[in-house]
């Protein structure tokens, strides 16, 4: 048990160690998407009768940038200690295949929610923000964290280069996160793309999220919630398979 | 009482290379054993196999009785591993990195052997240092150090002195003799063949996955014992009694084979009787090096 604390610890420390990077810069970035978008939309549109733009707007970037931060994580921790090779340091001593996976899927899941708070404390600044349902927000940062974690824990333990986690960055996280009624309501988008946004499963932690701070959503908080579970917990499975069978960490 | 290796048919196929033929080794307790090879003898997949970074396609290994499959945690705490690579972590000093390391063992307040282990190392003054800074000894005195923060049982170094100057590898040395006096076993590969022939006790020769050589270092030097008289003389013509004695000629240099001291005598009073003179003479006794380059075939 030890054993695993010490490498939880380690793992917040390293990107704790380089916060500039890994916590202010996407931090910064969330707040220019909500500079710029804010004030070109903010007079235009209403999604939910009562709540202004600008405050629709901030759950979804809070969750972008969480969910971006815990892909990020884990994918470019592992990715580094395999290029460097100092992954052995981790793989020689008596830690079990669980341990290693929740250490690195703590730590990134913690790594998203320092920078969605700090995304939020920030938007605090510009625009005053309730929080209807405090638990709801919690139980989908912790959920839709926990699954782009184990994603990014995939994507490390797969990738033999950084250009392979750029490749899955830019091709899968970002238009899953983009496409997902961040910066607007799916019901405000033609049917068809109404329909596909429903096979997004980020449109649902963000929906669950932002029924939480605004108490109106798009669908069901309990929907959402029925979606976002077994998605979290699948996609945890596939990384401590892979931890299991030593794929591409053990040879 | 356990042995501290115990390796049964162990056997790894890789996709494109079958790189250890089911081999059989009993390392005891308080050995100082070495493991020689040529690149790619399976050396290090040997070690992978026993350190868990492998997973072997067939047969058993075991660290002080524990297999390393099935028993992994008992195997790996009782298992110390300074990896041939020059690997560090860039995000954390020394002192940080001895600290997780415990921490990963298990071992909450470990400072006092941290601080004994950087004093051994010559690491003190580094302690507070980013082990990107550090040259490549200290990388390597650090992967020493990380290995023995749990003070395990069984050390295994791999290729420890390579790029390490000559006073820090003796001081290496020193503190790991200390080790194997104070119990500790001593498993290592190297390249240095004179290290292992003045360290250790036991010698096994690994060519193409298989052993070729498993003996006590004083046997194995034994069994090519034959002294080597090399000669230069004033002519290429070696007298005709000598000439069964003969192991290699170039020109006017001459190997003779002796069987013992005893028979330096006779070659010379030959080579007096029948007029010719030596302009060089040296007397060579096999070294594990000459052991080593005949197991392995090479030159012939």
């Amino acid at each position: 048990m030890y054993g695993f604390k010490t490498l939880l610890y380690k793992e917040i420390l390293r990107f704790w160690k380089v916060l500039l990077q890994t916590v202010m810069a996407p931090v910064l970035t969330a707040l220019l998407y909500l500079l710029i978008f804010a004030s070109v939309l903010k007079e235009h549109v209403q999604v939910y009768p009562g709540v202004s733009y600008t405050a629709f707007l901030m759950p979804g970037l809070i969750m972008m940038s969480l969910l971006q931060n815990a892909f990020a994580n884990g994918s470019s921790s592992l990715i580094q200690s395999k290029q460097n090779g100092n992954i052995v340091f981790v793989l020689l001593p008596p830690i079990s295949n669980f341990e290693f996976f929740a250490a690195y899927l703590i730590a990134s899941i913690v790594r998203g929610l320092v920078v969605g708070l700090g995304v939020l404390l920030v938007g605090l600044l510009f625009t005053k923000l309730d929080i209807a349902h405090p638990v709801w927000v919690l139980v989908f940062a912790l959920l839709a964290g926990a699954a782009f974690s184990a994603l990014g824990i995939v994507a490390g333990i797969w990738a033999d280069k950084y250009d392979h986690i750029a490749g899955v960055q830019n091709f899968i996280i970002m238009p899953l996160t983009f496409l997902s009624g961040v910066f607007y309501s799916i019901h405000a988008l033609p049917p068809f793309w109404q329909a596909i946004s429903h096979y997004n499963p980020v449109f649902f932690m963000i929906d669950g999220f932002r029924y939480g701070f605004h108490g109106v959503s798009d669908v069901d908080p309990w929907l959402s919630m029925a979606v976002v579970l077994p998605v979290a917990l699948v996609l945890s499975w596939i990384p401590l398979q892979l931890i299991r069978t030593g794929y591409k960490l053990r040879s | 009482m356990a042995p501290a290796v115990r390796l049964r048919a162990l056997d790894k196929r890789y996709p494109a290379v079958h790189a250890l033929r089911s081999v059989d080794l009993v390392v005891e307790q308080g050995e100082f054993f070495a493991l020689l090879g040529p690149n790619g003898a399976g050396k290090t997949t040997l070690i992978s196999l026993l350190a868990g970074l492998a997973r072997p396609t067939g047969g058993t290994a075991e660290v002080m009785g524990f297999d390393v499959v099935r028993h992994y945690r008992e195997a790996r705490r009782n298992l110390g591993v300074v990896p041939q690579e020059l690997v560090y972590d860039a995000f954390f000093t020394v002192r940080e990195m001895l600290q997780f390391q415990s921490g990963y063992f298990g071992l909450r307040r470990n400072e006092a052997w941290i601080d004994e282990l950087l004093e051994n190392l010559g690491l003190t003054d580094k302690a507070d240092t980013y082990t990107r800074t550090l040259s490549g000894g200290m990388k390597r005195r650090l992967l020493v150090a990380q290995a023995l923060v749990h003070k395990p049982p069984v050390i295994v170094l791999d290729e420890p002195t390579a790029g390490v100057d000559v006073g820090l590898r003796q001081s290496l040395w020193a503190f790991i003799r200390r080790l194997n006096c104070e119990g500790h076993t001593i498993l290592l590969t190297t390249h240095y063949l004179e290290e292992a022939e003045t360290l250790c006790q036991r010698v096994a020769m690994l060519k193409a996955g298989q052993i070729v050589a498993l003996d006590r270092t004083a046997n194995l030097l034994h069994a090519d014992r034959d002294l080597k008289l090399v000669l230069k003389l004033d002519r290429t013509v070696l007298p005709e009694s000598l000439s069964g004695q003969l192991v290699e000629q170039q020109g006017d240099r001459f190997v003779l084979a002796l069987p013992e001291y005893g028979q330096l005598e006779a070659v010379l009073g030959t080579l007096r009787q029948a007029g010719v003179r030596i302009e060089e003479m040296e007397l060579r006794q096999a070294d594990l090096e000459d052991v080593f380059l005949k197991l392995m075939g090479q030159g012939s």
